[in-house]
């Protein structure tokens, strides 16, 4: 579960990026977070990977409190959450299945269990034929499964993903959109930070909407619902 | 380290040295240098000083008593004024009678010395100090005893001794403090770029979970690694050094009175040194390469 509890974030150069945030992402629930550029999308995204911390308010990731938390305690955080970006961020030197199974070899798993686990994810994401090639032998779209199988292969509660259809055409956005939802379906929480319009409608889901620092709205509505507020 | 993860530190510790080769061997290169020009200067400091400690052992200063004064009240009277003069570790009296039969003995015919007295010579002592260094003190102390006419020491050779085992030391010590900075530099260097060059992979770990110290591990090992290669590959060519000129110092007969220390007593005390500075510098390099990468 992400809760954030009337956050406020200035940054050292006296930005406001956020003004009293709230809203709770619950177990298994999926979630579109949009809003213009400099709306506060990324402070937000940052915040629940604890890359940086509130200035004020309260934020609960996966039952721990980011404001409070210690340094050392972050990798235990951040193993509760699978992160996509937009520029899918693969080690090229690594073949598909070395990608995925780097995730799993950083927090500590044995051989035996990475050996079992990594071809079960990529044949989720449908690359289970393409494991031992170099991400640059991928498509965009081919890229971005990669990315989602290593956010997957942990096992992690959440998936929180930043724009990861901005390098996609709309096929292959669309593709990976119902990709994430078939990961919801299996009970994983989702929440997906976008700029696309048309892809947000065109599923049913509840979109978080910021601008300027505040959530504007929060519902099933759909996009087109923000921009009429 | 978990057992399991030692096996990737290791894979990636040692292709991060042959990723980055050039740079590798310059770090190992410059390592050895540091620590063979370091070990030079201690061993040269260590010959000087053992040289300094044979001279103070055969150099005594000789304070001669004056007849008068021998005559009078006998030339053992002084002892306890000679020994309570600063530095003078003892003394050891000599009667002018044993000066005489040291000296006829030092010949083998002893017949031409018959006809001499052993009142020609004078009382004495032998008088040895804490430091050679303090010989001029030593000196003036003995000159203001009553009842010492004349004092013998050999000061100008003691003392270049001694300078020269004080510019050693300073020198030496300076080297080492000024060397182990600039393996410490070409060491953080050389690990700094495989930090770059693995920038997104360190990203990465940090946003799938890795905890500092599984980041920090292969950089670690590649410092390890290549500190401790700078140590023995050192080791080698000191030990290669100090023998060939150990020989051609002993092959010439003009500075044959020169006793160098053999390589074999310094060796296991000199290994251990460059491994500990080789390691240190290594480790410690790496430690400050890595240092910014493991924030947030």
């Amino acid at each position: 579960m992400i809760q954030f509890n009337d956050v406020y974030k200035e940054y050292a150069n006296g930005i406001k990026a956020l003004k009293g945030i709230s809203f709770t992402l619950r177990d298994g629930e999926f979630a579109f977070l949009v809003g213009p550029s400099g709306s506060g999308k990324s402070t937000l995204m940052k915040l629940i990977t604890g890359e940086i911390s509130p200035s004020s308010g309260s934020i609960l990731v996966n039952g721990y409190m980011m404001d409070k938390i210690r340094m050392r305690k972050l990798p235990y955080v951040r193993r509760t959450l699978g992160i996509v970006f937009q520029d899918f961020r693969l080690i090229e030197k690594k073949t598909v299945y070395e990608n995925v199974a780097f995730a799993m070899r950083v927090v500590g798993a044995p051989n035996r269990e990475i050996r079992k686990r990594v071809p079960y994810v990529l044949d989720l994401v449908g690359l289970a034929d393409k494991a031992t090639m170099h991400p640059n032998e991928l498509s965009g779209g081919e890229q971005q499964r990669v990315a989602i199988a290593r956010a997957l292969v942990n096992n992690p509660s959440t998936i929180i993903a930043d724009e990861p259809t901005g390098n996609l055409d709309p096929a292959r956005s669309l593709e990976i959109l119902m990709l994430m939802q078939k990961i919801n379906e299996l009970g994983t929480t989702v929440l997906i930070v976008t700029h696309e319009k048309a892809m947000v409608d065109e599923f049913s889901q509840r979109v978080i909407a910021i601008d300027g620092g505040h959530l504007i709205s929060d519902g099933m509505d759909g996009y087109y619902n923000y921009e009429e507020v | 380290m978990k057992k399991s993860n030692t096996g990737y530190y290791i894979k990636e510790g040692v292709s991060s040295i042959f990723t980055h080769g050039f740079m590798s061997f310059a770090s190992v290169a410059i390592t050895v240098a540091c620590l063979v020009i370091m070990g030079s200067f201690s061993l040269l400091a260590m010959n000087v000083n053992s040289i300094v400690a044979d001279f103070e052992d055969e150099n005594v200063v000789i304070a001669f008593v004056d007849k008068a004064y021998s005559q009078e009240n006998g030339g053992e009277a002084l002892k306890s004024s000679v020994l309570s003069v600063e530095h003078v570790t003892s003394a050891e009296f000599i009667s002018k009678e044993e000066a005489y039969q040291s000296f006829v003995g030092k010949y083998d015919d002893t017949m031409q010395f018959d006809d001499l007295d052993s009142d020609i010579l004078r009382d004495r002592y032998a008088v040895y100090m804490d430091d050679v260094a303090n010989i001029t003190d030593v000196q003036v102390g003995l000159s203001r005893i009553p009842g010492i006419a004349e004092i013998k020491a050999n000061l100008n050779v003691a003392q270049g001794f001694v300078t020269a085992r004080n510019i050693i030391s300073v020198v030496s010590l300076s080297l080492v403090v000024v060397l182990i900075i600039v393996s410490l530099f070409i060491m953080s260097n050389t690990v700094k770029l495989t930090t770059i060059d693995r920038k997104d992979e360190i990203a990465i770990m940090r946003m799938v979970g890795a905890t500092n110290s599984f980041i920090r591990w292969p950089f670690l090992l590649q410092g390890f690694i290549l500190g401790l290669l700078g140590a023995l590959l050192a080791y080698l060519v000191q030990w290669g050094l100090y023998e060939l000129l150990t020989n051609i110092i002993l092959s010439d007969y003009s500075v044959s009175f020169i006793s160098l220390v053999p390589f074999a007593t310094v060796a296991l005390p000199l290994l251990l040194i460059f491994l500990i500075i080789g390691l240190c510098v290594g480790v410690g390099g790496s430690t400050m390469a890595i240092k910014n990468y493991l924030k947030v």
